[in-house]
C-alpha cells in the first residue's frame, strides 16, 4: 500500500500508529453485565412466583418484537405495519407441527423457522413497494395470512384454537418452561442481531439506514441485505407469536394478527431509540412498566397517556431515550461500531 | 474482462494514454435519455482510455450529471449501451458496477450521517472493494489518510464541514478500489489552497493508473489535470478534444457566454 500522502493535515494521527478498536472498557463491562443478567434471569422461576415469571415472559415477547422491528426499520429502512402477520404465522404454525406429534416447545422453534421461509417469497412481492406503500402493503399481507387462517377449519377458523398438548402439564411447571423458552429465544435473537451488526454486513446495514442510494453507490447489495433482515424479523416475530400461544394456550386470529402489535412495536422503538441496539430493549421495558402500572385502571386514560408520551418523545426526544443519551455521551454499551486510535504521546 | 493482451507502451516507461490505441476501459455508446417528452441526452458517444483523465464541461442543464448517472448505473439510458472493460454493463445496477471497478462521487456529498467518517469508508472498502476483515480495515485507514481525513476518523459524519464531507465522499469512492473514478463537481466552493490539495490527490490517483471522468464548473482546476475535454450542451457533444482547443472553440464560448463573441 502506498503511504505517500500529498495531503497532510495538522493531525497527530498517522497511518503507521493508527489501530482499530471495537471493544471499550464501558462496552466490555456492559456486555458482561448483560450476559450475567440473562444468566441470572434463568433462575427466576426458582425464586419468583409463577405470576412474576408470566409477566417477565410478556416482557421478553415485547423485547423480541421491538428488537425485530428496530432491525427492520432502524437498519434496513423497512418501515412495516404488518409484522403481526409473522407473529400470527408463528402462533398458528405451532399447530402444524404439534398435529404431527412434535413437542410444543420444539414446534415453536420450527414454526419460527417456517415463518422465515415464508418471508423469502413474501419479500419478492413486498420489496416491489417502497416507503409508505411498503408499510401498508405489509399490513395487507398480514391480513392475507389472517384470512387464510380464518378459512382453515383445522386451525379453528375465526374462533381460534387451543393448544391442548400443554393443558395437562402442571401450570407452575408449564409457566417455568414457557419462561425458559422465551428467555432462550430472546437471548438467541438479540445475539443474532448483535452478531449481524458486528459482521461484515453490519456497517452496510447502518449505511442503508442512513442513505440507501449512497450505500448502493459504494457497492452495498442493498436488496439482499434488506431481505436478510426481513427474514430475521419474520423469524423473530413468529417466535414471539409461538411464545404467546404457549403462554396463553389459546390463540384467536383477530388478536394474534391484530395491528395493535405494530403500534406496540413502533411505540417501543421510537421511545427507546430507532437504529440503536440498546434502544428497543429500553423501549420495551418502559412500555412494559407503563402497561403494568396503568394498564388495569381505566383503558382510556392509559391510551391517552401512551399517546401523549409518544407525541412528547417524537417532539422533544426524536432520537429516543437511548439515542439521546448515546449521542450526548458518545456511548455504546454493545460494541457494533469502530474506533480508530493512536497511542497517546 | 477483455482477454486481449494490453498494448501498453512499456519500453517508453512513461504511459502515454492518449496516443496508445488501447481498448477503452469505459465507453458510452449512442446514449439517449428521455424523461417523457424531455430529451436530456441525445446520442452521446464517449470513450475513456485506461489511465486517462477526461473532463466534461457544459452549461447547466446540458445533461452532465445524467451522463455520469448512466455511466455509474444510477440511471438507465433510454437507448444506447455502456461498456466497461469490454463487457456490456448497461443492465448492471450501480452496486454491481461499483464492485467491478466504477467508483463515483456525488455532487452533493451523501455521507452516512449516523456513522463515523472511518465507518463510512469502511463500508466502501468492505463492500465495494471486497476486502476482507483486517485488510479492509487497513485499506480504509490508508484511504482516509490519503484524503487528509485520518484526523477526523472518529467524528460522526453528520458533524463534518462541507470540505470534510467532500473529502469523505472522495475517500469512499477510492475505498471501492475503482479503475474508473467518476467525479461530479468536487472543486466547487474550495479555496485555492484546498483546490491545490485536491489536485495533488487526483494526480496521485492518476499515477496509480486510475482513469477519471470529471465533471466540473471550476474549469481552471479541471484544466490542470485532464488529458481530454468534452463539452456538452443541450444533451449533445458540442466539442471534444485537446482541452485548450475545446475551451477556445467558438461554439463552446457561445454555449457558455450566450451568443456574444
Amino acid at each position: 500500500m502506498t503511504t505517500a500522502s500529498p495531503v497532510t493535515t495538522a493531525s497527530p494521527m498517522t497511518l503507521a500508529t493508527a489501530t482499530i478498536h471495537r471493544w471499550t472498557p464501558v462496552s466490555r463491562t456492559a456486555s458482561g453485565a448483560l450476559a450475567a443478567l440473562l444468566l441470572a434471569l434463568a433462575f427466576a422461576p426458582f425464586v419468583f412466583t409463577p405470576e412474576a415469571t408470566a409477566k417477565l415472559t410478556t416482557l421478553f415477547v415485547l423485547v423480541i418484537v421491538a428488537a425485530m422491528w428496530n432491525a427492520l426499520a432502524g437498519y434496513a429502512g423497512l418501515v412495516s405495519v404488518g409484522q403481526q402477520g409473522f407473529i400470527g404465522l408463528g402462533a398458528y404454525g405451532v399447530f402444524l407441527f404439534v398435529d404431527r406429534g412434535v413437542s410444543p416447545f420444539l414446534a415453536v422453534v420450527l414454526a419460527a423457522l417456517l415463518a422465515g421461509a415464508v418471508a423469502v417469497p413474501t419479500s419478492l412481492l413486498a420489496f416491489r413497494l417502497t416507503g409508505g406503500q411498503f408499510a401498508i402493503g405489509m399490513w395487507a399481507i398480514a391480513e392475507f395470512f389472517r384470512l387464510i387462517v380464518v378459512n382453515t377449519p383445522s386451525l379453528g377458523g375465526g374462533s381460534g384454537r387451543s393448544l391442548t398438548d400443554l393443558s395437562a402439564t402442571d401450570p407452575a411447571v408449564r409457566q417455568a418452561q414457557v419462561y425458559w423458552l422465551a428467555l432462550a429465544l430472546m437471548s438467541a435473537l438479540l445475539l443474532a442481531v448483535f452478531v449481524l451488526l458486528r459482521s461484515r454486513l453490519g456497517a452496510s446495514l447502518e449505511a442503508i439506514r442512513d442513505d440507501p442510494v449512497g450505500a448502493a453507490s459504494v457497492g452495498v447489495r442493498v436488496t439482499s441485505a434488506k431481505r436478510l433482515v426481513f427474514v430475521l424479523a419474520a423469524v423473530g416475530g413468529a417466535a414471539a407469536g409461538g411464545i404467546t400461544l404457549a403462554s396463553t394456550l389459546r390463540v384467536q386470529p383477530d388478536s394474534i394478527f391484530g395491528v395493535h402489535w405494530s403500534a406496540y412495536m413502533i411505540f417501543m422503538v421510537v421511545i427507546g431509540g430507532l437504529g440503536t441496539f440498546e434502544g428497543p430493549i429500553i423501549g420495551a421495558i418502559v412500555f412494559f412498566l407503563v402497561q403494568d402500572w396503568f394498564g388495569d385502571n381505566g383503558g382510556t386514560w392509559y391510551l391517552i397517556g401512551l399517546g401523549a408520551l409518544a407525541i412528547g418523545m417524537t417532539l422533544w426526544m426524536p432520537h429516543g431515550l437511548w439515542g439521546t443519551v448515546a449521542r450526548r455521551r458518545d456511548l455504546e454499551l454493545l460494541p457494533v461500531g469502530y474506533r480508530v486510535k493512536t497511542p497517546v504521546v | 474482462m477483455s482477454p486481449s493482451a494490453e498494448p501498453v507502451t512499456a519500453e517508453t516507461g512513461e504511459a502515454a494514454p492518449a496516443a496508445a490505441p488501447a481498448p477503452p476501459v469505459l465507453s458510452a455508446n449512442g446514449i439517449h435519455r428521455r424523461f417523457g417528452s424531455l430529451v436530456v441526452l441525445e446520442g452521446i458517444d464517449i470513450t475513456l482510455a485506461p489511465g486517462e483523465a477526461l473532463g466534461i464541461v457544459g452549461p447547466n442543464g446540458a445533461g452532465k450529471t445524467t451522463l455520469l448517472d448512466i455511466l455509474s448505473g444510477a440511471q438507465s439510458p433510454s437507448e444506447g449501451s455502456v461498456t466497461f472493460q469490454g463487457q456490456d454493463v448497461t443492465r448492471w445496477k450501480v452496486d454491481r458496477r461499483c464492485r467491478s471497478g466504477i467508483g463515483r462521487s456525488h455532487q452533493v456529498p451523501r455521507p452516512f450521517t449516523g456513522m463515523t467518517a472511518y465507518e463510512n469508508v469502511l463500508v466502501a472498502s468492505v463492500q465495494g472493494g471486497s476486502h476482507r476483515r483486517r485488510a479492509a480495515q487497513q485499506h480504509a485507514l490508508g484511504v482516509l489518510e490519503r484524503c487528509g481525513m485520518l484526523g477526523q476518523a472518529n467524528r460522526p459524519a453528520a458533524a463534518l464541514t462541507l470540505l470534510e464531507r467532500k473529502r469523505l465522499e472522495m475517500a469512499r469512492a477510492l475505498a471501492t478500489d475503482p479503475q474508473v473514478l467518476l467525479l461530479d463537481e468536487i472543486a466547487g466552493g474550495l479555496t485555492d489552497a484546498e483546490t491545490d490539495e485536491l489536485i495533488a490527490t487526483i494526480e496521485q490517483l492518476r499515477a496509480d493508473g486510475i482513469a477519471i471522468v470529471w465533471i466540473e464548473h471550476v474549469i481552471h482546476a479541471l484544466l490542470r489535470v485532464i488529458d481530454r475535454l468534452v463539452c456538452l450542451a443541450q444533451g449533445r457533444v458540442l466539442a471534444e478534444g485537446e482541452p485548450d482547443a475545446v475551451m477556445s472553440d467558438p461554439r463552446v464560448v457561445e454555449a457558455y457566454l450566450g451568443s456574444a463573441a
